[in-house]
C-alpha cells in the first residue's frame, strides 16, 4: 500500500510545513474564522509538544488552537479536510508520482468479490476508520473497472454503495453470519460513502493531473437553507448564533450607561455592619430597557420555504425580547404571540400556525395593502417611538393595490421599521414586486444567507437612541 | 495524559486528553464548551486530583465583580486598625498600614495566582457573568498576574492550569478566545458512555447498561428542551440499580423516566415516541 494519503507531509517537508500552516491559516481567514496572529503562534507552540505521525492528534491540537467556537470548527474541519488533502495531492501531481496497485484487483472474480463485500460489511459494522479507507480504494478499483465509471462522482459513490450491498435498513434475506444482515449503523456508512467520495476525487485529479476548482465553502455551506422541514436543522443551527449573538449585544447596551443610582435603603442596612457609617455603596441594579418589537411575517406560498426559517427567527426573538407581539398574514393579519409564547416546542409552534394563517388565509394571495390597515388598527394606540416593526416578506402584491401610505403612518409611528426580503436585491421591484413604495420609508435588508441575517441582527441591537433621533 | 485521567474515574475522549496535555505543557487557559452536563466541571476536577494539585473554583453568575473574583479590602480590619491607632499616629503611617496585605481578603482568582503550589483553577460558567468581567480576566489569564493600585503588581508565583467552562448561553469575545485553547466536550459516543455508566455504576449488569445508553442516545436524538446529561444516565443506572430491574421495558421506562427527562412537555414528546419504541423491540428481544 502507498503511504497513508491523510497524513500530514512527511519529515522531508519539514521546512515548508510552516508555510503549510500558514496556508492553512490563510484559507481558514478566507472562510470567515477569526485566526490571528497569536493563534497561529499558538498553532505552532503546541505542534512542538504533539507528534505529528498521528493524523488524529495533528487535527485536534490545531483545531483546539485556531478554532474557537462549534461554528468555526465546523469550518475547520471542512477546511482541514479540503486544505490538506489538496495539497498532497498536488504534491504529488506534480512529482508524477501515481498508484500502481490498483490494476491487480482488475480482474476479480466473484468470490473475491463478495469477500470484499463482506470485509466492507464487517469494518462499517466495527467502524474502524484504517480499514474502511483502504476498503475504499479496494472497492473503487473494483467496481470502477468492471462498469465504466460515470464520471460525475456522486452517482459514483451511490452506485458502488448499492453494489456492495450496504444499506441501513435489515435485509433479513442474507445469510445470518452476514454481517449486513441487520443493517449497518447509519454514521458509518457515511463516513465510507465519504471516504469513497475522497478516493474517487483523488482518481480524478490522478487522471486529469489538474485540481478541480476549490469551492469556496462560504455560500455553497452555509447559505440559508430554502427547502422545506428537511433543512430545519440547519435552520435551528443558524437561530442558535442568532440567539447567541443577541444575548451578547444586550449585554453591550447595559455597558453603555455608566451612571447608577445608589439605593438608600440598601446602603443604609450595609453601613449598619461598619457602625453607620456608609462605607459600602449599593446600586440599584441596572435594568436594560428592552425594546418592543411588532413582527409582522409572511406566509403566503410565494415565501414558502423562507417562511420556516423567518418563523424559527420568530421563535428565536421571542426567547429574547419579552415585549413582542408577532403576527402572521397572507390576505389578512392574525396574532400568534400567544403561542410563541405558551408553546416552546418549534414544531407545535410551525403546526398551530399553519392553522392559524388558514383563518388568515381566503384566496391565498398576499394583500399588503388590507394588511396595513388592519395592523394600524389593531396596533394603533400601541406603536410608540421606542417600538421597533420589523416585516418579513417578499412585497410581492400580486397587484394589489400596495398602500405605501398606510405602511409609512406605521412607520412615523414607530420608532424603527425593518423590512427583511427573502429574495436577493436582483429581483427586488421586478414583477409584482413593489419594495421600493416601502423601501423609502424602513429599512430594508435583503436576507437569504447568514451573514445578511447578522447585519440585520447588528442593526436590530443598535442602541435605540441612536436610531430614534 | 488519558490513562491518568482514567486512573481518577474521569474517561476523557481523545480530544479531551490531547487538550488537556497541551493546556498542561503550554500553560495555556482552556476554553471548554458544550452541553450542560457532558463533564465539564469534572474534567476539571478530574485534572486537579490526577495532577495532585488543588481544585480553586471560582463559579460566575452575572453581576459577579471583581470584589467577588480578585480580592477585596477587608474594610472592618481596617477601620479597627484606624481606631486601634486613635491619635497620635500621623496619616502616612496608617496609610502605609492598612493597605497591606494583611488586609487583603483574596478571592478565587487572587488565591489562585498568589498560591505556594501550583494549582488547578476552574472559572465555571465565564457566560453568565457580562463582558466587563472578562475583560478583567484578560490580564490574569495571558500574564497571570494582578495589578492592585495600592500594592502594586502581584505576580504569580506558580503557572496555574487554568479551565474555563461555558455553556454557549452567549457569544465570549475574541479578545477572551484567542487566549485560550478551545476545547468542545459533545454527548459521547455509545461505546464510550456505556464506559462510563459502567465505570460508576459497576453492579448494573451489561445488558441493562447497553440498554439504558441506547435509550438514552434514543431521548437525545429527540429535539428536547434539556436533552439528559451524562450524570443523569449515571442517576438512571443507580436508580435502576436500587429498583433491581433486570431489563428496560416500556413500564420502566415509564416509571423512571423522571430520573431523565425534566420539563414537562419534554416529557410528554419522550413517552410519545421512545415509550412506543420500546415497546415494540422488547417484544422481538
Amino acid at each position: 500500500m502507498s503511504p497513508d494519503p491523510d497524513a500530514p507531509p512527511p519529515e522531508e517537508h519539514l521546512e515548508g510545513l510552516p508555510a503549510r500552516i500558514l496556508e492553512l491559516g490563510e484559507e481558514l481567514r478566507r472562510e470567515g474564522v477569526a485566526v490571528g496572529t497569536s493563534e497561529m503562534l499558538d498553532a505552532f507552540a503546541v505542534l512542538e509538544e504533539i507528534s505529528w505521525t498521528s493524523q488524529e492528534d495533528f487535527r485536534e491540537a490545531l483545531a483546539a488552537t485556531l478554532a474557537k467556537s462549534q461554528e468555526d470548527r465546523r469550518v475547520f474541519e471542512l477546511v482541514f479536510d479540503r486544505f490538506f488533502f489538496r495539497s498532497v495531492e498536488l504534491a504529488a501531481a506534480r512529482e508524477g508520482i501515481r498508484e500502481g496497485d490498483a490494476a491487480s484487483l482488475e480482474e476479480l472474480s466473484e468470490q473475491e468479490l463478495e469477500a470484499l463485500r463482506a470485509e466492507i460489511a464487517a469494518a462499517l459494522r466495527d467502524g474502524s476508520e484504517g480499514a474502511m479507507r483502504d476498503l475504499a480504494r479496494m472497492a473503487i478499483a473494483a467496481f470502477s473497472r468492471r462498469q465504466e465509471g460515470s464520471g460525475v462522482i456522486g452517482v459514483d459513490v451511490q452506485r458502488i454503495r448499492r453494489a456492495l450491498g450496504l444499506r441501513a435498513e435489515p435485509q433479513p434475506d442474507l445469510p445470518p453470519e452476514d454481517p449486513r444482515r441487520d443493517g449497518l449503523p447509519r454514521d458509518a456508512l457515511r463516513r465510507f460513502e465519504a471516504l469513497l467520495r475522497r478516493e474517487l476525487e483523488r482518481s480524478q485529479v490522478e487522471r486529469t493531473g489538474s485540481l478541480p476548482p476549490a469551492r469556496p465553502l462560504g455560500e455553497l455551506d452555509r447559505a440559508l437553507p430554502s427547502g422545506p422541514l428537511a433543512d430545519l436543522a440547519a435552520v435551528h443551527r443558524v437561530v442558535a448564533q442568532l440567539r447567541r449573538r443577541l444575548a451578547t449585544q444586550g449585554m453591550q447596551n447595559r455597558g453603555h450607561r455608566r451612571h447608577a443610582h445608589v439605593d438608600v435603603r440598601r446602603t443604609m442596612r450595609a453601613s449598619l455592619q461598619t457602625g453607620g457609617v456608609p462605607v459600602v455603596l449599593k446600586y440599584r441594579p441596572r435594568r436594560p430597557k428592552r425594546p418592543e418589537i411588532y413582527v409582522l411575517c409572511d406566509v403566503s406560498t410565494s415565501v414558502t420555504s423562507a417562511s420556516v426559517f423567518f418563523l424559527s427567527v420568530l421563535h428565536a426573538l421571542h426567547d429574547t425580547f419579552r415585549k413582542m407581539r408577532s403576527f402572521v398574514f397572507i390576505e389578512r393579519i392574525s396574532e400568534v404571540t400567544d403561542i410563541f409564547e405558551h408553546e416552546r416546542n418549534f414544531k407545535a409552534v410551525s403546526e398551530r400556525i399553519s392553522g392559524d394563517a388558514g383563518v388568515a388565509d381566503i384566496s391565498g394571495y398576499t394583500d399588503y395593502g388590507r394588511v396595513w390597515s388592519e395592523f394600524l388598527v389593531q396596533v394603533e394606540d400601541d406603536l410608540h417611538p421606542r417600538a421597533t416593526v420589523i416585516v418579513l416578506g417578499d412585497a410581492r402584491t400580486n397587484g394589489r393595490d400596495p398602500r405605501a401610505d398606510i405602511f409609512a403612518q406605521i412607520a412615523a409611528r414607530a420608532g424603527r421599521t425593518f423590512w427583511l426580503n427573502p429574495e436577493p436585491r436582483l429581483y427586488w421591484n421586478y414583477g409584482d414586486s413593489v419594495i421600493a413604495a416601502y423601501e423609502q420609508y424602513c429599512t430594508a435588508f435583503e436576507c437569504w444567507t447568514t451573514a445578511q441575517l447578522e447585519d440585520f441582527v447588528r442593526a436590530l441591537t443598535r442602541p435605540v437612541i441612536s436610531a430614534a433621533r | 495524559m488519558a490513562t491518568g485521567l482514567r486512573s481518577v474515574g474521569y474517561l476523557p475522549g481523545e480530544s479531551t486528553a490531547l487538550v488537556s496535555y497541551l493546556a498542561t505543557k503550554l500553560g495555556k487557559p482552556v476554553l471548554v464548551e458544550g452541553p450542560a452536563g457532558v463533564g465539564k466541571t469534572e474534567l476539571a476536577k478530574a485534572l486537579a486530583s490526577f495532577l495532585g494539585r488543588e481544585l480553586v473554583r471560582l463559579q460566575c453568575y452575572e453581576g459577579l465583580d471583581e470584589a467577588k473574583a480578585l480580592y477585596e479590602w477587608n474594610y472592618r480590619k481596617q477601620l479597627l486598625r484606624i481606631q486601634a491607632e486613635a491619635t497620635g499616629t500621623g496619616w502616612d503611617a496608617v496609610q502605609e498600614d492598612i493597605f497591606g496585605e494583611e488586609f487583603l481578603l483574596a478571592r478565587p482568582l487572587m488565591t489562585a495566582i498568589a498560591s505556594e503550589e501550583p494549582v488547578v483553577l476552574l472559572i465555571d460558567e465565564i457566560d453568565k457573568t457580562d463582558q466587563e468581567f472578562e475583560a478583567m480576566l484578560l490580564e490574569v489569564l495571558s500574564d497571570f498576574q494582578i495589578s492592585i493600585p495600592e500594592l502594586g503588581l502581584v505576580k504569580a508565583r506558580t503557572h496555574p492550569v487554568v479551565l474555563l467552562t461555558s455553556n454557549n448561553s452567549r457569544e465570549l469575545t475574541e479578545a477572551l478566545k484567542r487566549r485560550c485553547l478551545y476545547l468542545w466536550l459533545d454527548y459521547p459516543a455509545l461505546e464510550h458512555e456505556l464506559e462510563i455508566v459502567r465505570l460508576h455504576a459497576p453492579e448494573l449488569s451489561e445488558t441493562v447498561a447497553r440498554r439504558l445508553v441506547e435509550v438514552i442516545g434514543m431521548v437525545r436524538a429527540l429535539d428536547l428542551k434539556k436533552p439528559p446529561s451524562i450524570a443523569e444516565s449515571i442517576d438512571w443506572a443507580r436508580a435502576l440499580l436500587l429498583l433491581g430491574v433486570k431489563d428496560i421495558d416500556a413500564d420502566v421506562f415509564m416509571e423512571t423516566m423522571s430520573v431523565i427527562v425534566k420539563h414537562r412537555t419534554d416529557m410528554d414528546v419522550v413517552a410519545d415516541r421512545v415509550g412506543l419504541k420500546l415497546r415494540s423491540p422488547a417484544d422481538v428481544a
